[in-house]
C-alpha cells in the first residue's frame, strides 16, 4: 500500500473524487495514531534500556578507572614517602659515620700527640741528664788537668832555672812561683 | 512525484495491525526507523562497553564521550541532584533525537523528528516531568517558579501572567524548534538537490548551470549535519533548563 493510498483512504470522505490532494504529511492526523503508539514504546524501552543497562555499565566503568586512578596515585604516594624515609635514613647514617670517623681521627689525633709529648719530654730529660753529666766530667777532666798542668810547670821551672843558675830551686819557693803565675 | 520536496516526509504504511479507539494503529517506516534508532542506540552502547577496558578502544571512547558530554550538560544545568534524577531521561532523548536526525541526513532514509507529533510528544513528556516533579518535591511552592522575587507589588500581576504563558508555551516552542528545523532543512536539500537534476537536463548549459546549486546542495548537506546535531543539543539543554526549575523553583 503507497503512501498516497494511505492518504486517499482516509480524505476520500472528505474530498470526493480520485483526485483528492493528500494533507501535508506532517499534519496528517490519520498517521498520528501510529506514529504515538511506536513513539511510546520505542522511548520507553530506549529509556528503560538506557536506565538500566547501557548508561551504568559506562558508569561503573568510569568509577573503575577513578578507582584505578586513586590507586595508582594512592601507590605513588606510598612509594615517594618510601623513598624519602630511606634517603633520609641514608643520610642519617652517613653523618652518624662521619662524626664517627671524626671521633676517632680526633681521639687517634690526641692519644699520638700526648705520646709524643711523653717521648720529647723524656729524651729531652735524658738528654739533659748526660748534657749535665758531660758537663761535670768536662770539669773534672779539667780540673785534674789543671792540677797536671801545675805539676809540668813546676817541673819546668825547676829544669829551667837549673839550667839557668845551675842550681835547683827549692820545691816551696817553685811551688810558689807557680801559684803566682797561674793565677 | 521524486522531485516533489513533500513526498519525504510521507508516512507509508508497511502493515496495519489493528485499531485502539477507532484509531488505525499500522506498522510504519515511521516505526520502523524509531526502532532502528533504539536498536542502534542501546546495542551500540552496549556493544561499545561490552570489554569494559581500562582504555578505552575507538568505539568505547565514542560511547564515552557521549556519556560525558551528556553529563557534563545535566550536571551544569541542574546540578548534582538533577544528574541523580534526570540523567537516564536527557540522555534518552539526546540519544533518540540525535539517531534519529542523524539517520534522516542518510539519502533516502525517513526523518523520523520532522513529525511534529513525535517533537510534541517528547516536548510535553518534559513539560508534564517538570510540572510533577516540581509539584512532588514542593509541593504548592513549586508555583514560586510563576512569583519572581525582587519585583515590585504593583506589576506583580503583570510579571506572573507573562510568566505563566511564557512556562505554558514552552512545550510549544521545543517541539516546533526541532520539527521546523528538520523539514526546512530536508525541503531546503530537496529543492536545490531537484534544480541540479532539472538543469542537467538542459543539456551543455544546463550542466554548467547546475554546477551553483550543486555547490549550495553541498554546502547546505553540511550544514544540515551541523543542524541535525546542533537541534538534539538544544532540545537536551533545554531539558536541562526546564527540569531545573522542577528541582530550584525560586528564581
Amino acid at each position: 500500500m503507497t503512501s498516497a493510498a494511505y492518504a486517499q483512504s482516509k480524505t476520500g470522505t472528505e474530498v470526493p473524487g480520485g483526485a483528492a490532494k493528500a494533507p501535508f504529511p506532517p499534519f496528517n492526523q490519520d498517521t498520528f495514531g501510529s506514529q504515538l503508539f511506536w513513539l511510546v514504546i520505542c522511548f520507553v524501552v530506549l529509556y528503560v534500556l538506557l536506565s538500566r543497562w547501557a548508561l551504568p555499565r559506562l558508569a561503573s566503568i568510569f568509577a573503575a578507572r577513578q578507582g584505578r586512578v586513586e590507586g595508582d596515585l594512592e601507590a605513588a604516594k606510598r612509594l615517594t614517602a618510601e623513598s624519602e624515609a630511606a634517603i633520609e635514613a641514608y643520610e642519617k647514617a652517613l653523618a652518624d659515620a662521619r662524626a664517627k670517623a671524626q671521633a676517632i681521627a680526633g681521639e687517634t689525633r690526641a692519644e699520638f700527640s700526648a705520646k709524643s709529648d711523653e717521648t720529647k719530654r723524656r729524651l729531652e730529660a735524658e738528654l739533659a741528664a748526660k748534657l749535665s753529666e758531660a758537663e761535670r766530667q768536662i770539669e773534672t777532666t779539667k780540673k785534674s788537668a789543671m792540677a797536671n798542668v801545675r805539676g809540668i810547670a813546676a817541673d819546668a821551672a825547676g829544669e829551667i832555672v837549673k839550667r839557668l843558675i845551675g842550681e835547683a830551686p827549692t820545691k816551696q819557693s817553685l811551688e810558689r812561683a807557680v801559684d803566682t803565675a797561674l793565677h | 512525484m521524486a522531485a516533489d520536496p513533500i513526498h519525504q516526509f510521507e508516512i507509508k504504511k508497511i502493515a496495519t495491525l489493528g485499531e485502539i479507539g477507532g484509531v488505525e494503529i499500522a506498522f510504519t517506516n515511521s516505526a520502523a526507523f524509531m526502532i532502528a534508532a533504539v536498536i542502534f542506540t542501546a546495542g551500540g552502547l552496549v556493544l561499545a562497553t561490552a570489554g569494559r577496558s581500562l582504555v578505552p578502544g575507538r568505539v568505547q571512547s565514542v560511547a564515552e564521550i557521549t556519556y560525558e558530554f551528556v553529563a557534563d550538560m545535566v550536571r551544569s544545568a541542574t546540578g548534582d541532584e538533577g544528574m541523580r534524577k534526570f540523567f537516564p531521561l536527557v540522555f534518552s532523548l539526546f540519544s533518540f533525537i540525535l539517531v534519529l536526525n542523524m539517520f534522516g541526513m542518510i539519502p533516502g532514509l525517513f526523518t523520523v523528528t520532522s513529525h511534529i507529533v513525535i517533537t510534541a510528544v517528547l516536548a510535553l513528556l518534559v513539560f508534564f516531568t517538570v510540572i510533577g516533579v516540581g509539584l512532588y518535591k514542593h509541593g504548592f511552592r513549586f508555583f514560586r517558579l510563576f512569583v519572581p522575587s525582587g519585583i515590585p507589588i504593583v506589576i506583580m500581576p503583570l510579571i506572573v501572567a507573562i510568566e505563566v504563558m511564557s512556562f505554558l508555551s514552552r512545550p510549544i516552542s521545543h517541539s516546533v524548534r526541532l520539527f521546523a528545523n528538520m523539514l526546512a532543512g530536508h525541503i531546503t536539500l530537496k529543492v536545490f538537490a531537484s534544480f541540479i537534476v532539472m538543469l542537467g537536463g538542459l543539456g551543455a548549459v544546463g550542466w554548467a548551470g547546475a554546477i551553483l546549486p550543486l555547490g549550495l546542495t553541498t554546502a547546505l548537506i553540511a550544514l544540515e549535519f551541523l543542524v541535525a546535531f546542533l537541534q538534539a543539543y538544544v532540545f537536551a539543554i533545554l531539558t536541562c533548563i526546564y527540569l531545573n526549575d522542577a528541582l530550584h523553583p525560586g528564581h
